[in-house]
């Protein structure tokens, strides 16, 4: 049972060394590591379907006893947070060994991308705020190298932006995990929880949940913290881009809802209103940016701002409905962001730009590509029946209840934007007739094999399909980790046994 | 010497937030390294100055508040600090790289990834 818990960490921490100590030989570099994301989502697998089967599972590192250790906790949203980054690990990792250069697949792109891997899957388990501070640093440290790996102008610019920005979150962070154990004297979630709830707190605590929320809010890049991502992530290779859109933001989101449905639930109720409007200005903002973009891959990176409003609106709410959306979008989320990022990768590949102006015709020549890029472009905008519909419909629904009718509108209009962005893409990728060209871009546009490119690609649209053609399996499984994020017993009585 | 500890934290605080807002890389760097000089004093501060006390427990089991000396906020520190320490050197060649591509030290000058057509 131990085991399981600390599968998913010592997994990716083996596929890290072993691909470390292979540096001079690649083949076995990229076989370890599509076999280590593999093992990934297998573990995921089985320790979703062991929370399932037995509640929330805990393990106490070292066999320190619970306020004293470490404790590593996996509930139903963790194991969930888990599978998903098994999916999206497996999928870049395939498409990374023929997309990403050999230079930088030599200078270590493997070791990083699993390192990236072993900072999520421990922010996703730990159960101490502490600990949670060292992943997020293993997590940051390696997408810092993985930004600037390969050191063309613009990574170099957008990994100064990336970088300082996420470290003054870190340090912020740091603060906040000094205040709580200055004033509460525990740093283990569980029992923060549990000496958090009930009374009434002295303004000290309140303190650093502010702090914390400022720290996780620079990390998932909502309104007004957001401007290191548009600025970074259009910038380094594809398969990075893919996997830092589809998993860091949503760490940053995920720590938010961990921290503030557990620890501060009660506080929360101060914070809420400004979470409301928080929410409903990252949407508009990030998708008026991406209005004014003729990148894909930056019209893509603006989205991501505007998609983590929606998941914040769900926390906001903070109904059990509400909740069990944000877990239902979070998933859709990931999935088809990365989706979307591959494609993108794809079409530069064939085109050798990602620049919409000189874009155009590939649904004559590549229809499957087309069609493939239909399948997350509508899921993302919310047109059923793929899962973005279902996770829109859910927040959209709690709303109602809840009556915030003015967010409603805004999400509305929000996804309406997102369907305009795109058919942006849409049109001028795909639709349009191919501009002309001179004998420079024909040398460019050599068709190169795309076909194991395709694969990753192939298995996600799938997996969006599935979601939004059963929702109903997904959805409950939101809700049961939703039930367990407000009644934070279950894991305070998990941790403290 | 928590109100010393409180101010020099605070003036800690200020300068690394006055220097990360300055054009120059070098600074920025100064900037951030004083911002995670500031949270690790912070850190120590909040978690209790205890002067000549023992991080021990006597035999008898009790714990004393006032000769106690916890020393959890200062294995957090020592965490904290080797970490900052790897960001750190990682900033450092970053910027040294940025400083020798870009040939300029001056963060206005970054604005390619800002402009509609980037070449990468």
């Amino acid at each position: 049972m131990s085991t399981l818990i600390l599968a998913p960490i010592l997994i990716t921490l083996a596929t890290t060394i072993v691909c470390l100590l292979a540096w001079k030989r690649l083949r076995l570099q990229q076989l370890m590591s599509i076999v280590g994301a593999a093992a990934l989502l297998a573990t995921g697998i089985a320790l979703l379907t062991s929370v399932m089967r037995h509640g929330i599972l805990v393990v106490q590192v070292g066999n320190w006893p619970a306020p004293f250790g470490i404790s590593i906790v996996a509930d139903l949203f963790s194991a969930m947070m888990i599978v998903v980054t098994g999916v999206v690990g497996l999928s870049v990792v395939i498409y990374s060994i023929s997309s990403v250069d050999l230079h930088r697949q030599r200078h270590g792109f493997h070791f990083l991308l699993h390192a990236l891997l072993l900072g999520v899957s421990g922010s996703f388990l730990t159960g101490d705020v502490f600990n949670l501070y060292v992943w997020f640093e293993v997590m940051l440290i390696a997408s810092f190298v993985l930004v600037a790996l390969g050191g063309e102008r613009a990574q170099l610019e957008g990994a100064i932006k990336y970088v300082t920005l996420n470290l003054v979150a870190s340090a912020l962070f740091l603060a906040s995990a000094g205040v709580l154990y200055g004033t509460v004297g525990t740093l283990n979630m569980a029992d923060l929880a549990r000496q958090l709830s009930g009374e009434t707190l002295s303004g000290v605590p309140t303190l650093a949940g502010a702090i914390l929320l400022i720290a996780f809010g620079i990390k998932a890049a909502v309104f007004p913290l957001f401007f290191w991502l548009p600025a970074s992530y259009h910038t380094p290779p594809v398969a990075v881009t893919a996997i830092m859109a589809g998993l860091l933001t949503k760490v940053g989101v995920y720590a938010m809802i961990r921290v503030f449905s557990l620890l501060f639930a009660c506080e929360f109720a101060y914070a809420r209103p400004l979470m409301l409007f928080v929410a409903a200005a990252t949407m508009v903002t990030g998708v008026l940016g991406a209005a004014g973009q003729f990148e894909i891959r930056r019209i893509l990176s603006f989205h991501i701002i505007s998609q983590i409003g929606y998941m914040v609106m769900g926390l906001a709410i903070f109904t059990p409905l509400a909740l069990a959306g944000t877990v239902f979008y979070i998933i859709h989320h990931i999935i088809v962001k990365t989706n979307l990022f591959l494609i993108a990768g794809i079409v530069e590949r064939i085109k050798g730009t990602c620049q919409l102006k000189k874009l155009g015709g590939l649904y004559g020549h590549h229809l499957w590509l087309a069609l493939l890029f239909l399948i997350p472009a509508l899921s993302l905008a919310g047109i059923p029946p793929l899962s973005g519909f279902w996770a829109k419909l859910i927040l959209i629904r709690a709303g109602l209840e809840a009556g915030h009718y003015a967010l409603i509108a805004t999400a509305l209009v929000v996804s309406l934007l997102t369907l305009f962005s795109m058919t942006k893409i849409w049109n001028e990728a795909f639709w349009k007739a191919e501009p002309e060209k001179d004998a420079s871009d024909l040398s460019a546009a050599i068709p190169k094999s795309v076909f194991p490119l395709a694969v990753p690609v192939c298995l996600l649209a799938v997996l969006t399909v599935i979601i939004g053609v059963s929702a109903e399996p997904l959805f409950a499984l939101s809700q049961l980790a939703a039930e367990q994020l407000l009644d934070p017993s279950d894991y305070i009585d998990a941790v403290l046994k | 010497m928590e109100v010393v500890m409180a101010i020099t934290v605070g003036v800690l605080y200020a300068a690394g937030f006055y220097m990360i807002l300055r054009r120059s890389l070098v600074k920025v760097i100064i900037g951030l390294a004083l911002l995670s000089h500031a949270s690790n004093l912070f850190l120590f501060t909040v978690g209790g100055l205890t002067r000549n006390g023992t991080p021990l427990i006597s035999e008898s089991g009790v714990m004393e508040a006032e000769v106690y000396a916890d020393p959890l906020p200062q294995a957090l520190i020592l965490t904290a600090i080797v970490i900052g320490f790897g960001v750190q050197a990682f900033a450092l060649v970053l910027f040294k790289r940025v400083f020798q591509t870009v040939k300029s030290d001056d963060l206005d000058e970054l604005t390619t990834t800002e402009q509609a057509e980037v070449t990468s």
